[in-house]
């Protein structure tokens, strides 16, 4: 699992980016907490011996989504949030039980990662060669792999038909 | 070697590497700035400095004229008012010019600078880099130039103007669109070389130079990466005629300085990743019988990249928005991405030795 110090310090980082994302008030500000986030679980991945994950999540996540999530942000104008002054009471329940189930999927993950074997995994050498990759993606989880392949052109498909159908409204 | 000694060794080799590259760097401007004069019909910068020689007829020729030029400018930029505008995001606005740098400085320490030199090189790594043998380093280069974009993004943001804004939404959207052919044709060379690292990658051009092999990846690898870098004639975020100076309009300074370090930086960083994929890195005539020869040849391939960049600065006028948009989605990426699969399938049939019986009819 690597240095517990070096866990620490990138814990408290990627928590204290993790809190600043959801406290500021300004939505560019939230990007980059998230940023930050990003990157910081990217190290502890490299902490897990898994580089290859690790420049992924950077690459992906912090490089290519954010740089689009900011581009929305910054081309709608959208930056400041507008103060929430009165919340009405069902809103007060609602809030409550996404609070409540928040906090039940929080200690569920918490409580499988302390019994799952995961250290023991993590601390096995892993092979990063382009060979090594591709074998353990198209052989051994294949089926996983297959099954995001067609999440995400479902997804993609469902894009064109978004934006198709609103260009067919605003003609007629 | 222990563990802290590699580490201490890294520091120092990166510290020293990265003090090379910073005069390179002010030398760089210096060199586009006559280069570009040269190509105009002009002189430029030519009275910082010079070696005096004497001529015919009593008067003194002036050898290397305007050499001491980035001196000058350095001076100038670090002694000028440095102003945040009143409306700013002022943290947001002081770091983005870091946020510019950073990335550019860090592409620098997967590249492999030379082969073996004794004495040099830990014993366990086979070439010379700031960080030697990491098994993703293209993976590296790729997340490294990702988050480029954010220094010039934020600082169109922080500066509150419109213009400068309208800098920063060009920036991303065009980073996006290139990360991906950029990215594709990067894993060409990975293919043929079979490994991430860029010490292997070098290594396995001994027979010939992977931009021989696959001159569509290279040619796609090179205008991509002219539109990361931002550089004419992609350099939509900074459109004088425009948006009067795009991005960095708000910032004087050491600050605006930075971007132009970074914007240079990544020049010569990215042509060392160009030699280094496609046009065998450090490998040259007796590099292997005098490692040191290795640090020439990149030097001399950066200097060509550099040189390719401002030649095409100076012959080609700008894109416009759309075109460059159809350009990278409806050209670029389709071409990447047919070329990779054509790439994969022809390295398959070759493991399974379908084209052996015209090698050997060849001889081979």
């Amino acid at each position: 699992m690597g240095n517990p110090i070096i866990f620490l310090l990138l814990a408290i980082v990627a928590i204290g980016a993790a809190v600043g994302m959801l406290t500021s008030h300004n939505a560019v500000h939230s990007a980059l907490y998230l940023v930050l986030n990003f990157v910081t679980i990217g190290v502890f991945y490299i902490t897990l011996n898994a580089p290859f994950i690790a420049m992924v999540q950077i690459t992906v996540y912090a490089g290519a989504i954010m740089v689009l999530f900011l581009f929305v942000i910054m081309l709608l104008g959208a930056e400041q949030l507008r103060g929430v002054t009165d919340v009405k009471g069902g809103e007060r329940v609602h809030r409550a039980v996404a609070g409540l189930l928040a906090a039940v999927l929080l200690l569920a993950s918490a409580l499988l990662l302390f019994q799952s074997d995961a250290p023991e995994i993590a601390a096995a050498a892993i092979d990063t060669s382009p060979t090594a990759l591709g074998l353990r993606l198209f052989a051994g989880y294949v089926f996983p792999f297959e099954v995001t392949g067609v999440l995400l052109l479902a997804a993609m498909i469902g894009v064109f038909v978004f934006s198709k159908t609103k260009k067919r409204g605003q003609d007629a | 070697m222990t563990f802290g000694q590699i580490a201490l060794w890294g520091l120092v080799v990166g510290f020293v590497m990265s003090m090379v590259i910073i005069t390179g760097f002010a030398y760089t401007t210096l060199l586009e700035r006559k280069v570009l004069a040269r190509m105009q019909a002009r002189v430029g910068p030519n009275r910082a400095g010079y070696i005096p020689l004497p001529g015919r007829g009593g008067q003194e020729k002036k050898l290397l004229a305007g050499f001491l030029q980035p001196a000058a400018d350095a001076v100038k930029l670090f002694f000028k008012e440095d102003p945040t505008p009143g409306k700013a995001d002022k943290v947001v606005y002081n770091i983005a010019p870091m946020l510019a740098v950073i990335p550019a400085i860090l592409i620098l320490a997967v590249i492999p600078w030379a082969g073996k030199i004794p004495g040099l090189v830990p014993e366990q790594y086979s070439y010379f880099a700031i960080v030697p043998g990491l098994n993703v380093a293209v993976l590296f280069v790729l997340a490294v130039t990702s988050i480029s974009v954010y220094g010039v993004v934020l600082a169109g943001w922080a500066s509150n103007s419109k213009y400068a804004v309208l800098g920063g939404i060009r920036a991303s959207a065009q980073m996006i669109s290139y990360e991906l052919a950029m990215s594709l044709s990067v894993l060409v060379p990975v293919m043929i070389a079979n490994s991430m690292d860029l010490g292997v990658i070098v290594e396995a051009q001994r027979g010939g130079w992977i931009v021989f092999l696959q001159p569509v990846a290279a040619v796609i690898f090179c205008i991509a990466a002219l539109a990361e870098l931002q550089r004419a004639p992609f350099d939509l975020l900074e459109a004088e005629q425009e948006l009067s100076a795009g991005f960095n309009v708000e910032y004087a300074g050491m600050r605006f300085g930075m971007f132009f370090m970074a914007e240079y930086m990544k020049m010569v960083s990215l042509s060392a990743i160009a030699a280094t994929l496609f046009f065998g890195g450090y490998r040259g005539p007796f590099v292997d019988q005098v490692p040191v020869l290795g640090f020439v040849y990149l030097f001399v391939k950066i200097f060509i990249g550099l040189f390719l960049m401002i030649w095409i600065r100076a012959t080609f006028p700008r894109l416009r928005y759309d075109q460059l948009m159809l350009f990278g989605w409806k050209r670029l990426l389709p071409i990447s991405v047919i070329n990779f699969m054509i790439v994969a399938v022809f390295i398959v049939l070759a493991q399974e030795g379908v084209f052996a019986p015209i090698t050997r009819l060849f001889g081979f």
